[in-house]
């Protein structure tokens, strides 16, 4: 069986700076992996490699995505493919509302996949379900996108996308940073309704505690661009316990 | 010893002369408009075509700009009529009362005079001033070479007047079409008087043939009321090849409300010179204007918002998006006189540069002789974000269609300014058509 995401021997720089070293990880169908690491172990690095983010250099390594070679298409066909990045801070597009935002996304993905485009009132409907799983006033998919949005608000409309264009890969990085512990609930649980059999997941986090509501299946610990350890569940209570400190020894 | 230097006259500036010098006994007018019109001629000759060295005109310098004066066109004849039927096109879905001037002239037979409401009068230009019953000289404007050749060689155009407190629902339209490709002028003078507490949607238009390097100076004079309301809403859309100068003077009255639209895409030289008066007191003005530029199209946008009585509020937005080697001008003046007490304008100008070799400039001015006032002026340019295309296209939206809808968002909030929903909605299709015809 083809792996969900292969990634070998992964190194990547910016700006002439070296921040994966050679990182391997596989993610199978069903599949729920956490990233942990300290700060600056590359992180958000690996987020924006793997989704395409202009700037990064790769200067190792390969990445398949259900086979094919991630790295050779553009971040709109990685979109169209699968995967799906929920951004540790969502960008605000003034003058974009976010309604117009979700129905182009998912119709272009449509569109490039060969499927038929929805028309306005589908989209409007699938959205307005979600909006209401996911406790969203309606009156915000009208304004701008994230334009005045709180931290929780921003982080609800990231689960909102990514439930809307139902990926295949959802890469989660840092989906806790700024958000309150009800919003958290809020958002671990529309995560967790995407848990399905042919669908992987990449939680990116710093602190263990949202592994709590999203629980993991592999967790890993990345320092200085490598995956250092990997164990079970039970690694993140380890981790919240002892620190990174010994990673940090061991990878320099 | 004091020497008058005199510059070398260009090919255009003779040309000019011999054209006024040719033409003036035919022009419209008795006597007295062609002493009017004499004495106009002599405030441009005696400056020349603007240049560089001329402020109002730094970034537009005519003299590179305008090789040669072109002979007048002749009126519209049967074909040129029958060319000029489908202009305008881009708001035919808008119910509007459309005027058509065909190649500098006014067509009653082509234009929609059915069922005038009751206080509105509309006549040719050209009536008028054959019985002397338009004031052709500037106010603001007068100074202008520019302005001051339209009042020399202004032909035709249109003369509305609104009666006081007459509403008018349905939209008047100008549609201005040259349809010759054989390279002609074209001067006209409109005028539109709005009476106290009326009010008005007026909306003008102006396209030609792509294969022409025809000239177009137009000229608009608005007079509104007090407590009068216009929307005044213009697209240049010009062809290629085409020179268009056109300038626009209003008075506005006390506690009178004014909305100023304009869209410039057309056209390879576009001048838009606005001088406004805020006459009276407690006057609500705003100008919102965008420019949509590519290939090496020259766009110049020049605001000149003059505060002259107490109370009034005056919003200036001014967008463009420029590619290619185009160049966007925003030049905007807002005066404050020693009694305008009380005093509120802002003013911002925004460029979005889509190429390494676009230009822009932007030059904001306050002059503010009162002390009791509020004024701020900002501008700002750069290209697209790339981390919101990014963003975008993280979700599958690809380059191209990124990038249109940051544009769209970008030009959407002046669009937005557009108060008359049918109007609005052409406008942003006119815009997303621009859009998508870049490569």
């Amino acid at each position: 069986m083809t792996a969900l995401l292969e990634i070998r021997g992964l190194k990547a720089e910016i700006d002439g700076r070296q921040i994966l070293n050679g990182l391997d990880l596989t993610v199978n169908k069903g599949e729920i992996h956490a990233i942990m690491g300290p700060n600056g172990a590359g992180k958000s690095t690996l987020s924006y490699v793997l989704s395409g983010k202009p700037g990064y250099e790769i200067t190792g390594g390969d990445v398949f995505f259900n086979g094919d070679d991630l790295l050779a298409m553009d971040p709109d066909e990685r979109a169209a493919k699968g995967l799906f990045l929920a951004f540790q801070y969502p960008l605000e597009i003034p003058g974009v509302a976010t309604l117009t935002f979700l129905r182009t996304a998912l119709n272009a993905q449509r569109k490039k996949r060969g499927e038929e485009e929805l028309s306005s009132p589908d989209v409007l409907k699938r959205v307005r379900e979600l909006a209401k799983q996911l406790s969203i006033d309606p009156e915000m998919l009208k304004r701008p996108l994230n334009v005045g949005f709180s931290g929780g608000e921003k982080k609800r409309n990231e689960t909102l996308q990514m439930a809307l264009l139902e990926p295949k890969l959802c890469v989660l990085d840092e989906t806790d940073s700024g958000l309150d512990i009800d919003a958290l609930r809020i958002v671990a649980d529309g995560v967790n309704r995407l848990r399905a059999a042919d669908r992987g997941m990449i939680v990116i986090t710093h602190y263990q505690r949202l592994l709590d509501y999203i629980v993991p299946d592999v967790v890993h610990v990345l320092s200085a661009g490598r995956i250092v350890k990997t164990g079970g569940k039970e690694l993140a209570l380890e981790l919240e316990a002892t620190g990174y400190a010994q990673y940090q020894h061991e990878a320099a | 010893m004091n020497a008058q230097i005199r510059p070398v006259k260009t090919a255009a500036e003779i040309g000019f002369a011999d054209l006024f010098a040719a033409v003036l006994k035919d022009l419209p007018g008795g006597s007295s408009t062609q002493a009017i019109r004499s004495d106009a001629f002599d405030r441009f000759a005696a400056q020349g075509l603007p240049h560089s060295r001329v402020e109002a005109w730094k970034y537009t310098d005519l003299r590179r700009l305008v090789s040669d004066a072109k002979p007048l066109a002749s009126r519209p004849d049967a074909a040129a009529k029958s060319a000029a039927g489908g202009a305008g096109a881009v708001f035919a879905g808008v119910d509007a009362r459309r005027l058509l001037i065909v190649d500098g002239a006014f067509v009653p037979e082509l234009s929609d005079l059915a069922a005038l409401e009751a206080g509105v009068a509309i006549r040719a230009t050209v009536e008028a001033l054959g019985a002397e019953e338009i004031p052709l000289p500037f106010g603001m404007a007068s100074t202008d070479p520019v302005a001051a050749l339209n009042t020399a060689l202004a032909g035709d155009g249109v003369l509305i007047t609104v009666a006081a407190d007459v509403i008018v629902e349905r939209p008047i339209h100008l549609v201005f079409v040259t349809t010759r490709t054989a390279p002609g002028a074209m001067f006209t003078r409109s005028r539109l008087e709005l009476g106290s507490g009326a009010s008005l949607t007026l909306v003008e238009t102006h396209e030609g043939p792509d294969q022409s390097d025809y000239q177009v100076n137009a000229a608009l004079q608005v007079d509104i009321g007090d407590k009068a309301s216009l929307d005044h809403i213009k697209i240049t859309s010009e062809g290629a090849a085409a020179l268009h100068l056109a300038t626009l003077e209003a008075l506005i009255g006390a506690g009178a409300n004014y909305r100023e639209f304009g869209l410039t895409m057309g056209g390879a030289v576009v001048r838009n010179q606005l001088f406004l008066r805020l006459a009276g007191e407690g006057t609500n003005t705003s100008v919102h204007q965008a420019s949509l530029l590519a290939g090496d199209q020259h766009a110049d946008t020049t605001l000149t918002v003059d505060h002259a009585a107490a109370g009034s509020q005056s919003r200036e937005v001014f967008k463009a998006v420029v590619d290619n080697e185009a160049r966007a001008v925003f030049q905007g003046k807002i005066t404050v006189q020693q009694g305008a007490q009380q005093t509120d304008a802002r003013m911002m100008a925004r460029a979005l540069l889509l190429s390494d070799d676009a230009v822009v400039n932007c030059k904001p001015e306050l002059e503010i002789f009162a002390d009791d006032v509020q004024c701020g002026h900002g501008t700002t340019t750069g290209a697209l974000d790339d981390q919101l295309k990014f963003y975008l296209m993280a979700r599958g939206i690809p380059e191209k269609e990124a990038e249109t809808l940051l544009i769209e968002a970008f030009v959407g909030e002046v669009i937005d300014a557009v108060a008359h929903d049918d109007l609005r909605d052409a406008l942003s299709q006119t815009m997303l058509a621009w859009l998508k015809r870049r490569k």
